[in-house]
């Protein structure tokens, strides 16, 4: 569990982040969302004390993280940045060991971590274990940047802009790795972006930050329905609002009882896809249906129109 | 590397070989140049032994200068030793403009003569290109990398030595190749305060306006110059060449 308490960081008159207080439960993830120049990465990089706050303090489960050596924090904190930043010089596997060998794992462990990092993230390690970061398409450079941060089983992992450089299909690939891989590790993530679908998308909470002040820390279906402020209203875009409900919820969630025609969906696909699929197919409802073939309900478009609405 | 270019340095290579242990086998080449009977091989000491001296004191020097510029090159790029950084250039700058011969100069009556005036000549003089390669190798490590390395929990110096310094070592050692053939050539005014080394011969065929003496001393300085240059960058691309450049 991260607490955030009234941090706050001045550069001369300047302040970039303004008493921000917010807490981040254990296994969530917490997604930082603000325009250029709102304190977010500033935000984040107090957490790890890459940046050392004017005033206030972070507690990682109860403990103030002023209490011991900042490159000691470090050590317990993954940390993914844009660009990767692997090192050049050092192979995949190397790269990923880099936070167990600080730590002094035994070799025999540290070599069986990268195995099954490599394995997760799906690179096979007797293709990629030895090569070098240069050689890896972008995808495989970010994915090898987030084994990395993951490698000695950190309890937290903060992300700044991990996606920015990806083109839009890998990144969808790259958030779904993170959803998988969040479940999987049970890691508390706390990621900053400026687009608010990858929020939507990721997020159990989402902070929405501007000028340095927290403006909003909730759940997303609660910025939509209850902005607390006209620019939370802004960044969650007020013509798109009633999708990104629609983008909430899945098929398997909304289902209702009972057999229809028409296209199948997965109950994993969301809202805003079946009512996408159904206006595409012309059909009035859609039958919701499992990987197995097992029919979990329907759902018609008066069924998803509803739940569009607060 | 171009198969006819080995072939070539092999060949100059064994050329220098060949000359340094059996030089009378050469006199016949050198004889249009020594008038009036002057022998046409340096006979007042031993080609291989000066030879050998003169690298040595240049290894020597260069070892001397790249410990100190890359010395002053990680201090002056720490953010606590940032405002030495025009002290330091102002220093090595110093060295490479003020005249080796200069320093010779000033260096005798305060250390005497024979090899260490000339040691002092030749480390000043060979700072600037390890200095300055320093500086431009530990300042172009990217931005992220840095990053990454602090975010990952290094410490400063673990930073420093597991990152920073093995991406600049491309350019550090570019500067040390560059340091020490600059230095093979200047050494050899070495011998005007008594080092051993071949400006011995050089000096001894002004002297006795033997032209045969100059161009040995010249010849062997200049290969042993051009095979050290080739020499280190073969070795620069087998040390580095796990350091990726994409």
């Amino acid at each position: 569990m991260i607490t955030v308490e009234k941090l706050t960081k001045r550069y001369g008159e300047t302040t970039v982040v303004d008493e921000v207080s917010f807490t981040v439960e254990r296994g969530s993830i917490t997604v930082i969302v603000g325009t250029s120049g709102s304190g977010k990465s500033t935000l984040l990089r107090m957490i790890n004390r890459l940046i050392e706050p004017s005033s206030g303090r972070v507690l990682l489960d109860g403990r103030d993280t002023r209490s011991e050596p900042a490159h000691l924090l470090r050590r317990r904190i993954g940390y993914v940045i844009q660009g990767h930043g692997l090192f050049p010089h050092r192979t995949v596997a190397e790269n990923i060991a880099t936070v167990p060998r600080l730590l002094g794992w035994q070799e025999a462990r540290i070599e069986a971590r990268v195995r099954e990092l490599l394995t997760v993230f799906s690179l096979d390690p007797a293709v990629y274990a030895q090569a070098l970061p240069h050689q890896l398409s972008g995808g495989q450079q970010q994915r090898v940047g987030v084994a990395r941060a993951l490698a000695a089983e950190p309890v937290v992992l903060l992300m700044d802009e991990p996606f920015g450089a990806l083109d839009p299909i890998i990144r969808a690939k790259a958030q779904d790795d993170l959803l998988d891989i969040q479940g999987r590790f049970g890691t508390t993530v706390v990621l900053v972006t400026h687009d608010m679908d990858e929020a939507f998308r990721l997020g159990d909470r989402v902070a929405v930050m501007s000028g340095g002040k927290l403006l909003q820390y909730d759940r997303p279906a609660e910025l939509l329905v209850h902005p607390a402020d006209p620019f939370v209203s802004r960044m969650t875009g007020l013509a798109e609002r009633a999708m990104r409900l629609l983008s909430l919820i899945t098929a398997g969630e909304a289902a209702l009882p009972g057999a229809a025609e028409g296209p199948a969906v997965a109950p994993t696909a969301t809202l805003r896809e079946v009512l996408s699929e159904l206006v595409w197919s012309g059909a009035d409802a859609a039958r919701v249906v499992d990987a197995d073939g097992t029919v979990r309900g329907r759902l018609t478009v008066a069924a998803i129109l509803a739940r569009g609405a607060p | 590397m171009p198969r006819a270019a080995t072939v070539l340095r092999l060949g100059a290579l064994a050329l220098l070989i060949a000359f340094l242990a059996k030089p009378q086998s050469f006199a016949p080449l050198f004889a249009p140049l020594a008038q009036y009977g002057a022998p046409p091989i340096y006979d007042q000491g031993n080609l291989l032994s000066l030879a050998l001296a003169q690298l040595g004191t240049v290894c020597l020097a260069a070892a001397a200068s790249t410990l100190v510029a890359v010395g002053l090159g990680v201090l002056v790029t720490r953010p606590s030793g940032a405002q030495f950084l025009p002290l330091s250039r102002t220093l090595v700058n110093i060295g490479q403009t003020f005249p080796p011969v200069a320093v010779l100069a000033v260096a005798v009556p305060l250390v005497g003569f024979g090899e260490k005036p000339t040691l002092i000549a030749l480390f000043a003089y060979g700072l600037l290109p390890i200095f300055e390669n320093t500086l431009v190798g530990l300042k172009t490590v990217p931005g992220a990398v840095l990053e990454a390395a602090s975010g990952m929990g290094m410490s400063a110096r673990q930073r420093l030595l597991a990152v920073e310094l093995p991406l600049a070592m491309p350019l550090i050692l570019e500067g040390v190749r560059l340091s020490l053939v600059i230095n093979v050539g200047t050494a050899t005014i070495g011998s005007t305060v008594a080092a051993k080394g071949l400006g011995e011969v050089i000096i001894a065929g002004l002297l006795s306006s033997n032209t045969a003496f100059i161009l040995q001393g010249g010849l062997v300085t200049g290969l042993m110059a051009i095979l050290l240059y080739d020499g280190m960058a073969a070795l620069e691309r087998r040390l580095l060449r796990s350091v990726a450049l994409d």
